[in-house]
């Protein structure tokens, strides 16, 4: 017991969670931004792969980290126009048009790569990006080691937690997204195009997906291999509705999902603990996820006109 | 100079010509009623207006200027408001929220909600409509929702304001009040276009009317030398009369509801404690705004879910729990609330869902198992001769008939095994005059064979004018039933708008309210 106490109380274990988190934020305010504005995104799982390749690719062909990071974001950005076309213009069915650009997604990333490295058998590394100490407060006690000692693209996830807030609550274009996801013909009324709306929500959304899969090749690991990306897309999927919508939740919901699994990997090393299977410790944030979220998601106000098509001139 | 002018709109549907050629003006200050059948083609000349379609042919103009086509945002900012029949409100969102998106320029940091929020507060007084800018529409009682797709269209300087049935879905002192507002207004400048199927509201708010049949202007008259009866002849074409009920004794209690209560109680919509008995030979009619749980009644008594307290006997017999099997079995008839969800199967052939809640009889099948297509064919066919319903035949699918024939081929489904109780919501809603005046002769032909008849409407001209009693519905409870004419349409109108005080003393307000109305 003491031994479990302990963990908590490390600094490990914290840095590690922070570490863990900063992927599952992107997914879940990409998807949050999609669901918001009345898309839902069933291609995260895929958009996060394609990232998570493009962005490597894009460094081990000889650019710079960053530009790996922005050429993700607009791959990402293109499959989320397409899943767009499909559902927003076109009015498909959201769940069927997304479960095809994970597809789509995920087979075409291993594609690529096997195109472009078709010999590679232990997969090649990348210089990836490294631990910047933010000067100051990164002296400060168990914080300073926890959060301000990490990665860039870490300080970036948890700067969107705050900005993709003001964004949605506090400017105009917040404003007509969520109204989008409210009430479409609303939007329409008051002289806007919800198609456009809905458009832009879903490009960018899918962009900061696309980031979350680049974090894991290029911030966690050095290399691409496939499976990386491993669920959680459909983990972020479920965030959303853990937070019921809202970017400050998402974060919570996040950091307590990477808190079980930063949790469940030091517990498995304790003496003792091997009484246990470790597959039991592999189950346990999905099950208290899911525990969660059954008393979170079920006051949630959730946005009216999720999964509803909307088509311009039709009778209302 | 009109405000509006409305040259030679012309809007096609397919086949079907929803606007052919129509001339409309309008001048500052006026109120022209634009009255119409539902398909006589008012909402979609409403909706060209407004940029939601665009004209096959004609040209709007305001103030002289040509309007662009098909913009809802060139309409907009041209000035033309326009409250739809259906709010285009975001529940989750509040009203500043609302009123305020496409107000200002989309890409900004920052949203103006210190100057929006002075301008709503100084325009609500100015024109009287009250409201608090950071209660979400969710907390809003229809009218306030009202109140506020009015403010959203003078916040954005409305000078021609469309309203699309408003009066649908208000008591008749919310109507009053809108009545009210609308006169403010016009004496400010305004124009406005009140759309409209009854009669009595446009005799009191316009000024001039315009009649609308079958897609055509078919006439304009001035207000002032227009009645009831001239207006009906014009919108409809021909002379229709609605039945009268003749006056009959009511026999013995077919149903009977004793302290019915339903879960999940604390949502207004959930039943608590119902007590309502109908006899043979009787009409009870339910009024109240709907959403007051008018629609758990009628699922109760169609068997479509459970009570969880209280008593239902029907026939004299108490029901423990309740399936749509038993209701039926039991003689219940029923015309539900939207005939194209839940009436019929519009993908199904018209024998189909005629035979559909008598699959076992053998009128229909062999030993029970086994569906007799012949038999069940001739039988539609008997069923599609008696009660009229217009078709190709019984093999023509169920979508391609008209709202009325649709309700024709339900009342024939209900009516046609003798039941002894008819559950009858909203029988009469959206259909145009002639099927109006059928199913109502129709019900009132089945109360005077002896059934017992539950009529829920949320227009109280229909309920007085078929009912032997009504009962008033709010927040899910029942006020006890009254004979139909001890109280007057405002006394109703407060019982629907929850007002307690008025359910009290009833003999004695009713005789003098009524003694009132006749004075008058």
């Amino acid at each position: 017991m003491m031994d479990l106490l302990e963990i908590i109380l490390s600094t490990g274990f914290w840095a590690a969670t922070i570490r863990i988190v900063s992927p599952l934020i992107f997914g879940t305010l990409g998807e949050l931004i999609c669901e918001r504005a009345g898309v839902l995104n069933l291609g995260i799982e895929g958009i996060m792969t394609i990232g998570a390749m493009a962005g490597w690719m894009w460094v081990y062909q000889g650019g710079d980290l960053w530009g790996g990071v922005i050429f993700a974001a607009t791959v990402g950005g293109i499959f989320g126009f397409l899943h767009a076309i499909f559902t927003v213009h076109l009015g498909l069915s959201q769940h069927v048009t997304g479960i095809g650009i994970t597809l789509f997604g995920s087979s075409l990333s291993y594609f690529v790569y096997r195109m472009l490295l078709p010999s590679a058998t232990t997969p090649p590394k990348i210089v990836p990006f490294q631990t910047y100490k933010i000067p100051y407060l990164s002296d400060l006690p168990v914080v300073g080691e926890a959060v301000f000692s990490q990665t860039p693209l870490t300080y970036l996830a948890l700067l969107c937690v705050p900005l993709v807030w003001y964004m949605l609550q506090r400017t105009p274009i917040g404003l007509a997204v969520r109204m989008a996801g409210e009430n479409p013909v609303a939007v329409e009324a008051q002289g806007i195009n919800v198609l456009a709306v809905r458009t832009g929500a879903v490009v960018v959304g899918s962009a900061l997906m696309a980031i979350g899969g680049a974090f894991i090749t290029m911030s966690a690991f050095d290399a691409f291999f496939f499976g990386m990306i491993n669920g959680r897309g459909w983990i972020c999927v479920a965030l959303v509705i853990f937070a019921s919508w809202r970017p400050g939740k998402a974060f919570l919901g996040a950091m307590l999902f990477a808190g079980l699994e930063a949790f469940q990997v030091r517990a498995q090393q304790i003496t003792g603990a091997s009484i246990i299977p470790y597959q039991f410790y592999l189950m346990l944030p999905y099950i208290l996820s899911i525990v969660a979220m059954v008393f979170m998601a079920r006051k949630a106000k959730y946005p009216h006109a999720l999964l509803v098509p909307f088509r311009r001139g039709e009778r209302v | 100079m009109p405000v509006l002018q409305l040259r030679n709109i012309t809007k096609r549907f397919g086949s079907l010509t929803a606007n052919d050629s129509i001339d409309l003006s309008l001048a500052r200050g006026e109120v022209l009623a634009l009255l119409g059948e539902n398909g006589a083609g008012k909402t979609t000349l409403m909706n060209i207006l407004f940029g939601h379609y665009r004209a096959d042919e004609g040209l709007i103009e305001i103030d002289g200027k040509p309007l662009l086509p098909g913009s809802t945002e060139a309409a907009i900012s041209a000035g033309i408001g326009m409250v739809h029949q259906h709010f285009t409100l975001a529940d989750n969102l509040t009203v500043l929220e609302n009123i305020t998106l496409g107000t200002e320029p989309l890409w900004s940091w920052r949203q103006n909600s210190k100057a929006a929020r002075q301008k709503l507060t100084q325009m609500s007084s100015e024109f009287g409509l009250v409201i608090n800018p950071d209660a979400e529409i969710a907390d809003l009682s229809v009218g306030e929702r009202q109140r506020v797709e009015i403010l959203k269209a003078l916040y954005r300087d409305a000078r021609v304001l469309i309203l699309d049935e408003p009066t649908a879905v208000l008591t008749p002192q919310e109507a009053d009040d809108l009545f009210e507002t609308l006169r403010s207004l016009t004496a400010k400048g305004l124009a406005i276009i009140f759309i409209s199927h009854k009669l009595h509201e446009i005799l009191a708010i316009s000024n001039r009317v315009a009649v609308l049949r079958r897609g055509a202007i078919v006439g304009e008259v001035k207000t002032e030398n227009a009645d009831k009866s001239l207006l009906a002849e014009m919108m409809v074409g021909e002379k229709i009369t609605r039945p009268t009920p003749r006056s009959i004794k009511h026999g013995k209690a077919v149903l009977r509801l004793e302290n019915v209560s339903t879960k999940g109680a604390a949502t207004s919509s959930s039943l608590q404690n119902i007590d309502l008995i109908i006899n043979a030979h009787e009409i009870v009619g339910i009024a109240g705004v709907s959403g007051n749980g008018q629609a758990e009644l009628a699922d109760l008594l169609s068997g479509l879910y459970q009570h969880d307290s209280g008593s239902i006997e029907l026939l004299g017999e108490n029901l423990k729990s309740i399936s749509t099997r038993d209701m039926l079995s039991r003689g219940v008839g029923r015309i539900p609330e939207d005939r194209h969800k839940s009436g019929v199967v519009g993908d199904m052939q018209i024998w189909e869902n005629l035979i559909s809640e008598d699959l076992r009889s053998k009128t229909t099948s062999k030993f029970g198992i086994f569906l007799d297509k012949s038999k069940a064919i001739n039988r539609a066919e008997d069923l599609i001769a008696k009660y009229d319903i217009r078709c190709k035949g019984p093999l023509a699918e169920t979508k391609l008939l008209s709202g009325g024939n649709i309700q024709k081929l339900i009342l024939a489904r209900a009516l046609s095994p003798n039941p002894s109780f008819i559950l009858a919501n909203q029988p009469v809603r959206g259909l145009d005059e002639g099927a109006i005046a059928y199913v109502q002769t129709q019900l009132l032909e089945a109360r005077d064979r002896g059934v017992g008849i539950l009529l829920i409407s949320e227009d109280l001209d229909e309920l007085m004018a078929l009912s032997d009693k009504i009962a008033v519905m709010y927040h899910g409870k029942l006020s006890p039933a009254f004979e139909n004419g001890s109280k007057t349409i405002a006394e109703i109108g407060l019982m629907m708008a929850g007002q307690e005080s008025s359910l009290k003393g009833t003999p004695q307000a009713g005789a003098v309210a009524m003694e009132g109305a006749h004075a008058n």
